[in-house]
């Protein structure tokens, strides 16, 4: 059963009296435990596919069905508990917190959104950490770490209350292409042992190829073929 | 909660200079409210205390009708010997009641036998007087060594400034002339057993004689008293006694049908109560200051705040931090800019108080020179302040925390 079902996802803003489309008609399925990317030139329509899918914004017109829950649907509050519950985020400026140390910033989501006692804190806090090679600098402030380091920390946090999905919108940007590709292979990795979809847009060609599947965006429609490099299906 | 306060108190830390300056703006508002309260209240309750103490008493009971002719020093309404012990007994049997004294009011001519002038008298008794008021023997100069009790029969006290006006030392020989109920006039010698200063207030330049001289130089009847002097073992509460006193006392009334007896607090009876009311006035309005200064500061630096971390609020907004967790963060930010200027404000402004005390420094009022500032400010009133400022802090935050809880994630995240 998809983890992700878009169904006839339609978006667009209004500017004035000017409708201008983001998406139109995205039908898409994925499964879990995937490594999925949306490619596309700016203004496809990525980052708003993203944003449907992590309830951040709703679509014009269809359906969202994310880890079995109408998301299209839900109202502000309901949304933030979603979010919270079931999706984890990394952002292409990192938006790590900047007055709390990496441990704190890994934490944060099991104080704030979805408590944790401090023991089961603690342990999935280092366990994550230690995942993902950062458990030395569990003192230091963002400011002290470099633009790798703070995304491998913001894939801790984004995993930390275990989510079913994971969303990343453009998280390689702002990095070189060697940690860009470490942070994809972290992804991966990530995958294999948390058993997390990650869901991921980008338009720079080199990382593309980890991908499991690759959907392209184009003028806010899913270009019909995409690529299935697990021999899974394609459901464009 | 405690990590939201803890997340609120690193981000105060973010733009320290910010933190500092609006939390010297607070403390600065507190700390004048501190010293403020301390330094006017304390002349306040200095005052009041002087007054009650050295003259007024807490209450009195006058017969019905004397207080709105209290100029005159009307005698047709003085208290017989009978009102008085009705009104005795029952202020024997009301709690809380510490003493009591009888008095007796009249004008006369004060002549030396070289000069003469007209006096307000009260003529008191000795022993119970100082009960009532145990400040009047402070006032008391040049009294005549050796003398223990307040004034014997046969002696007067002279207001100070009547006695330089016409040449009275202690122990001179005085003429008082008076007349009485019925019109005629009568005349006694006295002995000036001391000067007494001035005091603020209605009888605050009267002369003192016995009132066993007064009722024979009036040739009144043997217990007659024009008022009777309280004094209530705490200042609290004394609007409650007067009704108290005022209840029992009501069942006695005049040959009119009246009540016989009329009770006032020192309030009632002194223009210094105008002044006590002016000063609590004006100690709201430093407070009114205050609660604006930490509303407009904490509400700016929170506005400033919120604008300069959206795309922080939609990171943790998108991640699924509840709204009410995002409201309650800055919230908690503003309380805690609250709290460091109320601690810090408090203990700058009780240190300043300290200070003054330990500098012995006095004041003038009216005529009272020298008067001592003891400056002292009760912890309750340490803690009606700190909870306006906490109270001003929250309310202050709690609209650019509305905000930053209503930010759509999608818009936030893409703030540029």
């Amino acid at each position: 059963m998809p983890l992700i079902e878009l169904s006839n996802i339609s978006k667009s803003y209004l500017a004035g009296q000017i409708t201008h489309p983001a998406l139109n008609d995205i039908t898409l399925a994925i499964e879990p435990a995937r490594l999925v990317t949306f490619v596309g030139p700016s203004g496809s329509g990525k980052t708003t596919l993203l944003n449907i899918i992590g309830c951040m914004d709703r679509p014009t017109s269809g359906e969202a069905l994310v880890a079995g829950t109408r998301t299209d649907t839900l109202d502000r509050r309901q949304a933030a508990v979603f979010r919270g519950s079931h999706l984890g985020f990394i952002f292409q400026s990192f938006n790590l917190i900047p007055v709390l140390s990496v441990y704190e910033n890994v934490e944060y989501p099991l104080l704030m959104i979805i408590p944790a006692p401090a023991r089961e804190r603690k342990e999935r806090v280092m366990r994550l950490l230690e995942a993902v090679g950062m458990a030395e600098h569990r003192d230091k402030r963002p400011d002290q770490v470099s633009g790798g380091q703070k995304q491998r920390i913001a894939v801790a946090r984004a995993l930390v209350t275990n989510p079913q999905v994971v969303l990343a919108d453009e998280p390689t940007a702002n990095l070189d292409q060697h940690t860009a590709h470490r942070i994809i292979s972290l992804m991966r990795q990530m995958r294999d042992a948390f058993g997390t979809t990650f869901v991921f847009s980008t338009h720079d060609p080199r990382i593309v190829e980890h991908a499991d599947e690759i959907h392209t965006l184009e003028d806010g429609r899913l270009v019909p073929e995409h690529r299935d490099f697990t021999g899974g299906t394609a459901h464009a | 909660m405690r990590s939201i306060f803890k997340i609120a108190f690193r981000n105060m830390t973010r733009y320290k200079r910010r933190t500092i300056l609006t939390s010297l703006l607070i403390i600065l508002g507190v700390t004048m409210v501190v010293l403020f309260s301390g330094l006017a209240g304390s002349v306040k309750s200095m005052m009041i205390g002087l007054i009650t103490d050295s003259n007024l008493g807490h209450l009195q009971i006058h017969a019905r009708g004397y207080v709105s002719s209290i100029d005159t020093l009307p005698l047709n309404l003085n208290m017989t010997e009978d009102d008085f012990q009705h009104a005795a007994a029952i202020l024997e049997s009301t709690p809380g009641i510490e003493s009591f004294a009888p008095r007796l009011k009249l004008g006369a001519v004060l002549s030396n036998f070289v000069e003469s002038t007209n006096v307000r008298l009260t003529a008191v008794d000795p022993v119970k007087e100082p009960l009532v008021c145990p400040g009047i023997r402070a006032r008391l100069v040049d009294a005549s060594p050796g003398v223990s009790a307040l004034l014997e029969k046969g002696q007067v006290i002279i207001p100070q400034k009547v006695a330089r006006g016409i040449g009275i030392t202690p122990g001179d020989t005085v003429v008082l002339v008076a007349t009485n109920r019925d019109g005629s006039v009568n005349g006694m010698q006295f002995t000036v057993a001391g000067l007494i200063e001035d005091i603020l207030g209605p009888s605050g330049k009267d002369a003192y004689m016995h009132i066993d001289d007064a009722r024979s130089l009036l040739r009144t009847g043997k217990g007659e008293v024009t008022e009777i002097v309280v004094r209530q073992a705490a200042m609290d509460g004394l609007d409650r006694t007067a009704g108290q006193l005022a209840k029992a006392l009501g069942q006695f009334k005049n040959p009119k049908g009246k009540p016989a007896f009329e009770i006032h607090t020192w309030a009632d009876l002194s223009p210094f109560a105008n002044i006590a009311s002016m000063i609590d006035l004006l100690i709201i309005t430093v407070k009114i200051v205050m609660i604006a200064i930490v509303l407009i500061s904490v509400l700016n630096v929170m506005l400033m705040s919120v604008f300069e971390r959206i795309r922080e609020i939609g990171t943790i907004a998108a991640m699924g931090t509840p709204p009410g967790k995002i409201l309650a963060l800055f919230v908690a930010e503003g309380f805690s800019l609250g709290l460091l200027g109320t601690a810090a404000g408090i203990a700058l402004g009780v240190s300043g108080l300290l200070a003054v005390k330990a500098a012995h420094v006095t004041f003038s009022f009216g005529r009272m020179d020298n008067l001592p500032l003891r400056p002292e400010i009760h912890i309750t009133e340490l803690a009606i302040i700190a909870a306006m400022v906490l109270a001003a802090s929250a309310l202050a935050a709690l609209q650019p925390a509305w905000k930053a809880s209503r930010m759509e994630p999608v818009d936030a995240l893409g703030h540029v």
